[in-house]
């Protein structure tokens, strides 16, 4: 193969050859354009959710089928079912607003009431949030809540958007 | 003493990255021959600087000198001394510090590779790695120094993230992605000499070919790495999450993909020069957002470890080169085009381009759905994140075509193919694939994609065998000996296109083995009681209990598993939950039984008195992914020996299947 330097006279060839990139400039864009529709599409469906539970009552019937993940504290008392293979059922709520939980897996090590979880699943119309995946926040420097006391908002985030734990 | 030592030699380096940038601009544009010389000591001088700051750091951590502030953040004398040496890339200062070491070897070596070479291009190069160089340096020194005194040093520190400490893999798996990810720089540096010198000729193709290979190989090996430390320590039994940083990791080997192909239609035909310049400075860019969207916080992540204020200065960086990179190309571009011209689409070529386009597709959808979620978290302040449906969507099909193609472009004769040749060459193979998709349909697959990846993997790999041996059964056919002939063939004068049909096979294998392993995985979870028994895919798994261990840095439980098929003892499992001193959650780690077939994993989800709660995982294949990454890996590294001959020598063997020529 030789090696050319362009600087052959700009003719009426060279005056094509910009047309033909303008054809193709303009393909391009019309390419992009359909693309980025097609995928921000398919982004929009599938989208997960950070939501509270307090957000996710102001979400209304965007909450039913929506993937969600939940970040709250377990509410003292409300935990049932804890040994049982199928079947735990607990209460997730923050300081405005409280949703029943039910998920099917085994729990892990750290989950009990007062602890930072995050449940990722989605609302259903019976009213109860179907968990498929369960979190536990885990702070380097985490101290029990004491009852009543918030808990770390910032944690909560940045376990809501882990993907440990998860579960195809 | 320590911290003033490393400041000092952080900033000496800042000031040499930075003078001997401007040298080797101002010795590319005035082509001085002195020039040139001095820019190349400035190149060594710097390397030599970022060792001795490693070294010094290094040094640091292991005599434990907690007066130095980084080490009084990741030390600890408590832990074991090769997770005290890891430490260095454990936390974001000393990655970052690592990061200008391995710049600063990939420098100094390339520079010293082509001293006497290029010597029109190499100023500009060398220009542009010191600039590179010089802004690492400038972040050590800023706003990422590890060298800060420490005015009470602690007497003991924390030690290293519990998470790094978890598994042996966190040595190796930091360093290979480092020399991917920092690797780009050189093949960017090439492509910015190309540009600023107005050509690109066929000679120069060499080491901007080279010099893209390597970091990929590292690149390609790191993110199987990484997707095997999180099957091996994370324990929900999958290796690939669309997580951001698994995709920061994958964005720019895409595109480092990509540009190795089209190089191969640029040295061939003599066109996609300005593409495959594009493509180059699009891999360097996206090492770069990677490091931002790992580095900064932005995402949190369980791969990302390190979080701090040196966002805005990468995004501003990353702006500073984009501008640069597009400026620089639309000027330029045209300088570079063609010396010869496509003539067919269906053509070896041809393929070469939707190859391309595939995978700028991937780059794209990947590109999109990681940045989606940060581009309304900063406009409507809303928390999201893209689901794993959305990269599945887009990435299956499109991966299930480009493996299509493995099998199509080496076959297609380069030029114009006639009907007659197309249909010689894609008939036959098909045959292979149809018989390795009856044993999947036969052993179960039912999912439409895997059954597909079957069809295309047995074609694919038929025409990559037939393609690897092709110059060997040539050469055989004229009467060589078989010996000489296998040598010559694959190791010598071919050993580019072997290499490169070594890589394809590989390739196969890992869509083949993800396509089974995610599409046939099944788990159950389960909690056993001691004694009690579950049997799941096959194997019976018997809970015999638990016992307590202490090791210095950590506390463990492990629970024993007994797994049997058929009433035969088959192993003993031993998953394990582990204590670290710094954090209150303990991190378990799975027990994997692996098989020529498959994997049986077993995870603890936790541990109470007598029972057990844990998941159990079916995953065929799975190891094939591991092993076959490595093939690719070593199939680059053949391509990547430099031939001692000139490959073009004309041979008696069909130019076709000569040697010097990679696969489709």
């Amino acid at each position: 193969m030789k090696e050319t330097t362009n600087e052959g006279m700009p003719t009426a060839s060279a005056a094509l050859r910009r047309k033909s990139r303008w054809f193709m400039a303009g393909a391009l864009v019309i390419a992009a354009a359909a693309f980025l529709v097609i995928t921000l599409g398919g982004i929009s469906k599938n989208l997960v959710y950070y939501w509270t539970p307090t957000d996710l009552h102001a979400a209304g019937d965007k909450a039913y089928g929506a993937t969600i993940r939940l970040g709250g504290m377990v509410a003292p008392h409300s935990v049932q079912g804890r040994n049982g293979a199928s079947g735990l059922e607990f209460d997730v709520k923050d300081a405005t607003g409280i949703v029943h939980v039910k998920s099917s897996g085994v729990p892990p090590q750290m989950f009990r009431e007062n602890i930072g979880v995050v449940v990722e699943g989605t609302m259903t119309r019976a009213g109860y949030f179907q968990c498929n995946r369960l979190m536990v926040s885990h702070n380097n420097e985490y101290r029990a809540p004491k009852a009543g006391h918030a808990i770390d908002k910032k944690e909560l985030q940045k376990l809501m958007r882990s993907t440990e734990g998860l579960k195809d | 003493m320590i911290p003033t030592l490393g400041r000092f030699l952080i900033l000496a380096s800042v000031l040499v990255a930075t003078t001997g940038a401007f040298i080797a601009y101002a010795a590319g544009s005035k082509r001085s021959p002195e020039g040139l010389r001095w820019s190349q000591r400035f190149a060594y001088l710097f390397a030599a600087l970022m060792l001795a700051a490693t070294g010094v750091m290094e040094y640091a951590l292991i005599t434990h000198d907690f007066s130095v502030e980084y080490v009084s953040h990741v030390g600890s004398t408590q832990v074991p001394l090769w997770v005290t040496i890891v430490s260095l890339w454990s936390s974001l200062e000393g990655s970052i510090l690592f990061w200008g070491f391995i710049l600063g070897i990939y420098i100094a070596a390339t520079t010293w590779i082509n001293r006497n070479d290029h010597q029109e291009y190499m100023p500009y190069a060398i220009g542009t790695w010191l600039s590179v160089g010089a802004f690492f340096s400038f972040l050590i020194a800023g706003p990422a120094n590890p060298f800060l005194t420490v005015a009470n040093p602690p007497l003991d520190g924390p030690g290293p993230n519990p998470l790094l400490q978890n598994h042996l893999l966190m040595i190796i798996h930091p360093p290979m992605l480092y020399l991917g990810y920092v690797g780009m720089t050189i093949p960017f540096g090439f492509a910015i000499a190309a540009l600023l010198r107005g050509r690109l000729g066929q000679s120069f193709l060499r080491p901007l070919r080279a010099s893209l290979l390597l970091p990929w190989v590292f690149l390609t090996i790191a993110i199987m790495l990484g997707g095997w430390w999180a099957y091996e320590v994370l324990g929900w039994g999958g290796y690939w999450a669309w997580d951001p940083v698994e995709n920061a990791s994958l964005l720019p080997w895409l595109t480092a993909t990509a540009a190795l192909h089209s190089a191969i239609v640029m040295e061939r035909r003599g066109v996609l020069k300005g593409w495959t310049v594009t493509l180059v400075q699009a891999s360097f860019l996206l090492t770069i957002l990677g490091t931002f969207m790992t580095r900064s916080g932005v995402f949190n992540s369980v791969h990302s470890f390190t979080q701090s204020s040196i966002g805005p200065t990468i995004l501003i960086f990353l702006a500073a080169v984009l501008v640069f990179s597009v400026v620089l190309l639309s000027f330029r571009i045209d300088s570079l085009e063609a010396d010869g011209k496509l003539d067919s689409a269906v053509s070896r070529e041809g393929m070469f381009l939707v190859n391309n386009l595939f995978f700028v597709v991937l780059t794209f959808t990947v590109l999109v759905g990681t940045c989606f979620p940060l581009i309304v978290e900063a406009v409507k302040g809303k928390q999201m994140s893209v689901g794993r449906p959305y990269f599945d969507a887009m990435v299956v099909p499109v991966g299930t075509a480009l493996l299509f193609l493995i099998g199509v472009g080496p076959a297609l004769p380069w030029g114009k193919a006639s009907k007659k040749e197309i249909l010689r060459a894609l008939l036959p193979p098909l045959i292979t694939g149809a018989i390795v998709m009856a044993i999947g349909l036969a052993l179960g697959v039912r999912n439409v994609w895997t059954v597909l990846t079957l069809l295309f993997g047995g074609y694919a790999a038929h025409v990559t065998m037939a393609q690897m041996w092709l110059p060997f059964r040539q050469r055989v056919k004229r009467g060589d000996a078989i010996g000489p002939a296998l040598v010559d063939a694959q190791l010598r004068r071919g050993r580019r296109r072997f290499g490169g049909y070594i890589v394809h096979a590989g390739a196969v294998i890992v869509f083949v083995a993800i396509a089974v392993s995610s599409t046939m995985r099944t788990q159950q979870e389960v909690t056993l009681t001691r004694g009690q028994s579950t049997t799941f895919a096959g194997y019976t798994v018997t809970y015999t209990g638990s016992e307590e261990r202490a090791e210095p840095h950590r506390q463990s439980t492990i629970a024993r598993f007994n797994l049997s098929k058929n009433g035969a003892q088959v192993t003993t499992m031993e998953p394990r939950m582990n204590q670290y001193a710094a954090m209150r959650e303990p991190i378990g780690t799975p027990a994997v039984y692996s098989t020529i077939t498959g994997d049986y994993y077993i995870s603890i989800m936790n541990l109470q008195g007598d029972q057990a709660g844990v998941l159990i995982i079916n995953m065929p294949m799975v190891g094939w992914i591991w092993g076959s990454v490595i093939m690719m890996g070593i199939g680059g590294l053949i391509a990547l020996i430099p031939s001692r001959r000139r490959a073009y020598v004309v041979s008696p063997v069909p130019a076709e299947a000569a040697g010097d020529e990679v696969p489709a």
